[in-house]
């Protein structure tokens, strides 16, 4: 008889007036009894719902039913079956449109938490410190991965469990990708990434850091030094700006910028790592996604009083993960919503303000939702000295300039056959945010895990 | 890991170091940077290639050790290793082999990232001209190296101790008073000597090049934090530059930018003694 409870088992979080202002991971994860209650609600449905939902197939009533048994090892096998990364998944997947959003039991109730369970049985795996490295037969292909982040690490695991000698190459210091440089500490501490790393490289993958494919090496000279497929997982590394006045004034930020002197650099780690980071006494953070929420959340933990979310559209159309929403409120970031930035005023070149203009909803536009109209007149100025533009990034341009033949779209996205993620240069495949534009960590996994499979095909059908 | 094969103190606060980079050393051209980073946490510098050697597998970096980092990177020996070294990074220096004559105008420092330029033009078969500008005969830098394909090399010191006394840009338009004809001007140095001797040619009616080194992190586009207005327009020096055409660079506000960490990079500094 499965358990009936119309709630899931409550997540153990740190206090939200602790925890904003550390930069300890928010969610401290289900314990084991937390765990087997938890997966007793799932109804292992015959059609499986939820696994239809999720990006790289993870057979989710399986593993979930080896939770209930308390056979976590199991659970953990089934999983990384199908996921390469899934500590990394469990805490930063939009479950609630995936898996969650399919699971019978959120019909009546909340469905089944299978992020938690997911993060619990990755979590506890690690705990154990266990390492399997399997035999793997080597088949002499090189292949070379461009990008270290969610595409690349997964398409170059896939890979090399295939049996392909996979290097991947990276342009910064460290490996990840967004993983490192974008999404803080207290959602995902780097600790945790390094591991799920260490699992690739543990699969006999080379990873070649400080290398900018497109201007230390060329797609080009890849193919000439023996690489015979290229996965481009580059990512969308180019920050877009408003184009408003006064965006070039001192305590304006892209959200790239911002969370990568705090994350990457380790800039949250104050008077030790030599890379600073200033935030004003009041912050306005410009748009709504996840990325907008980590900036946020992490200007409250560097001490800023007032943080602002500015949206122009209204609490229906915010694209963040609804746990991440819940937790900026918590944590008394001020969301100031139908409201459109129109100028950042300056005095003697640092930011002192942003004026925004009122907005009311009209008709749906291109992108489905109803489009924000401005409100004659409404505008009004809010107080601050730290802004953060997080309205989305493109695709950095430097491999399509370099590479001949690759076809991208007007916005940059590179164009691949959507079977294989083969771009239109041969043997030159893509994926993930440098593909569809900004999206998730597990659409670039699943975009990452498609083209490896399409890459061993083309070798074995040679 | 990136290994310090040579190190030579050029004055007090600068030095020059060659170190191993064979990404770098055999795509870089004139004009184009690196970033060099030491230690678990550290800055990431960028720093703009000085010379390069495709057989050594080297490029030579020159240093001032002015803020936290750098005056790290000071103490490095032969022998010892940078943490990360990347590149090239940034566009090749827009360079014409259908300019005459160039001159190129060198601010302390500037003498170094304007040596491969003023080279690569000379072996294009342009006429090059420099001026090396300094504090004192002290500072200096380079004047050798320049003689060895320059036709002219004049130097100006702020106190007169070597060469003229004076700055760079007033040897300029002395020498475009005295009939000299150039057709093209590099500039390179700090943005306010820069940004005087645009201030001069533009009225010359002498294109000028300039070299940025905005605050910047990843060098390849993905933070903006390198974002300078050019002729009125948003541009990343780390993709779209360094180099740019000086008249329509806004200095001011490249200066102004550049004051952005003043105080965390004072405090920082307090740390080492300083």
């Amino acid at each position: 008889m499965p358990n009936m409870s119309m709630t899931k088992v409550p997540m153990p979080q740190q206090e939200p007036d602790v925890r904003n202002k550390n930069f300890e991971e928010v969610a401290t994860g289900y314990t084991k009894e937390m765990a087997m209650e938890e997966a007793t609600r799932c109804l292992n449905c015959k059609h499986k719902p939820c696994v239809s939902g999720c990006p790289v197939n993870v057979p989710i009533p399986e593993f979930i039913e080896a939770v209930a048994a308390g056979d976590f090892d199991k659970a953990y096998e089934v999983i990384t079956s199908e996921n390469a990364l899934p500590a990394i998944c469990g805490r930063v997947c939009p479950q609630e449109n995936q898996c969650e959003g399919k699971c019978v039991r959120g019909i009546k109730g909340e469905s089944v938490s299978i992020g938690r369970l997911e993060r619990f049985v990755a979590d506890y795996h690690m705990a154990q410190g266990i390492k399997t490295t399997p035999d793997i037969e080597k088949n002499g292909i090189k292949v070379a991965v461009v990008g270290s982040g969610p595409a690349g690490i997964t398409c170059a695991g896939e890979l090399a469990k295939k049996g392909y000698d996979v290097t991947i190459f990276e342009a910064l210091h460290k490996a990840g990708g967004v993983l490192s440089y974008g999404i803080p500490e207290f959602r995902l501490p780097k600790s945790l990434v390094a591991k799920e790393l260490e699992n690739v490289t543990d699969l006999g993958v080379t990873i070649e850091t400080n290398v900018v494919v497109g201007r230390s090496i060329t797609v080009d000279e890849l193919f000439e030094k023996g690489y015979q497929a290229v996965f481009l997982g580059t990512g969308a590394g180019l920050p877009n700006f408003l184009r408003i006045p006064g965006e070039n004034l001192l305590g304006v930020y892209s959200a790239n910028e911002f969370l990568t002197r705090v994350n990457l650099m380790k800039g949250y780690k104050k008077g030790e790592a030599p890379t600073p980071v200033k935030v004003g006494k009041n912050v306005a953070v410009v748009g709504a996604g996840n990325v907008a929420m980590d900036a946020a959340r992490t200007a409250k933990r560097l001490g800023a009083e007032n943080v602002y979310i500015v949206y122009r559209r209204s609490e229906d159309e915010i694209p963040a993960r609804a746990e991440e929403v819940e937790h900026a409120k918590e944590e008394g970031v001020i969301f100031k919503l139908l409201n459109n930035p129109s100028k950042i005023l300056g005095e003697d070149g640092w930011v002192k303000g942003i004026e925004v203009v009122k907005q009311q909803l009209g008709e749906p536009d291109a992108s489905g939702r109803r489009r924000p109209e401005p409100i004659e007149g409404s505008n009004y100025i809010i107080d601050v000295e730290t802004v953060v533009i997080a309205i989305g990034q493109s695709p950095n341009p430097l491999i399509r300039q370099t590479t001949e033949g690759l076809e991208t779209q007007k916005w940059g996205g590179i164009i691949v056959d959507e079977e294989t993620g083969e771009s239109t240069r041969k043997n030159v495949y893509a994926g993930g945010d440098a593909v569809t534009g900004a999206a998730t960590v597990i659409l670039a996994m699943g975009a990452g895990k498609k083209a490896a499979k399409a890459i061993d095909d083309s070798f074995k059908n040679d | 890991m990136y290994k310090i094969v040579k190190k030579e103190v050029l004055n007090r606060d600068v030095i020059l170091l060659e170190v191993e980079a064979p990404y770098v050393s055999a795509r870089c051209e004139a004009g184009q940077f690196v970033i060099v980073r030491m230690g678990e946490d550290g800055e990431r510098i960028p720093l703009t290639i000085a010379d390069f050697d495709r057989e050594k597998n080297t490029v030579t970096l020159v240093i001032q050790m002015v803020g936290y980092s750098t005056k790290l990177m000071g103490k490095l020996e032969e022998g010892d290793y940078f943490d990360d070294c990347v590149g090239p990074l940034g566009q090749p220096a827009p360079l014409n082999e259908k300019w005459n004559r160039v001159v190129g105008i060198a601010g302390g420092l500037g003498a170094a990232p304007l040596y491969p330029q003023l080279r690569k033009l000379a072996e294009m078969g342009v006429k090059v001209d420099v001026i090396i500008g300094g504090r004192s005969a002290e500072y200096v830098i380079f004047a050798d190296k320049f003689k060895e394909f320059c036709d002219n090399v004049y130097i100006m010191t702020d106190d007169g101790s070597l060469g003229g006394k004076g700055f760079g840009v007033d040897k300029l338009k002395e020498l475009v008073a005295n009939g000299e004809k150039y057709d093209h001007a590099i500039a390179i140095g700090p943005l306010i000597m820069m940004k005087f001797v645009v201030l001069a040619t533009k009225e010359m009616n002498l294109p000028t090049a300039v070299s940025l080194n905005p605050i910047m992190i990843d060098g390849t586009g993905m933070c903006g934090g390198c974002r300078v207005t050019v002729g009125g327009e948003t541009k990343f020096a780390c993709v779209d530059g360094p180099d740019f055409d000086g008249f329509e660079v806004d200095f001011d506000e490249c200066i102004k930018r550049q004051s952005f960490f003043k105080e965390e990079e004072h405090e920082c500094m307090m740390k080492i003694g300083e």
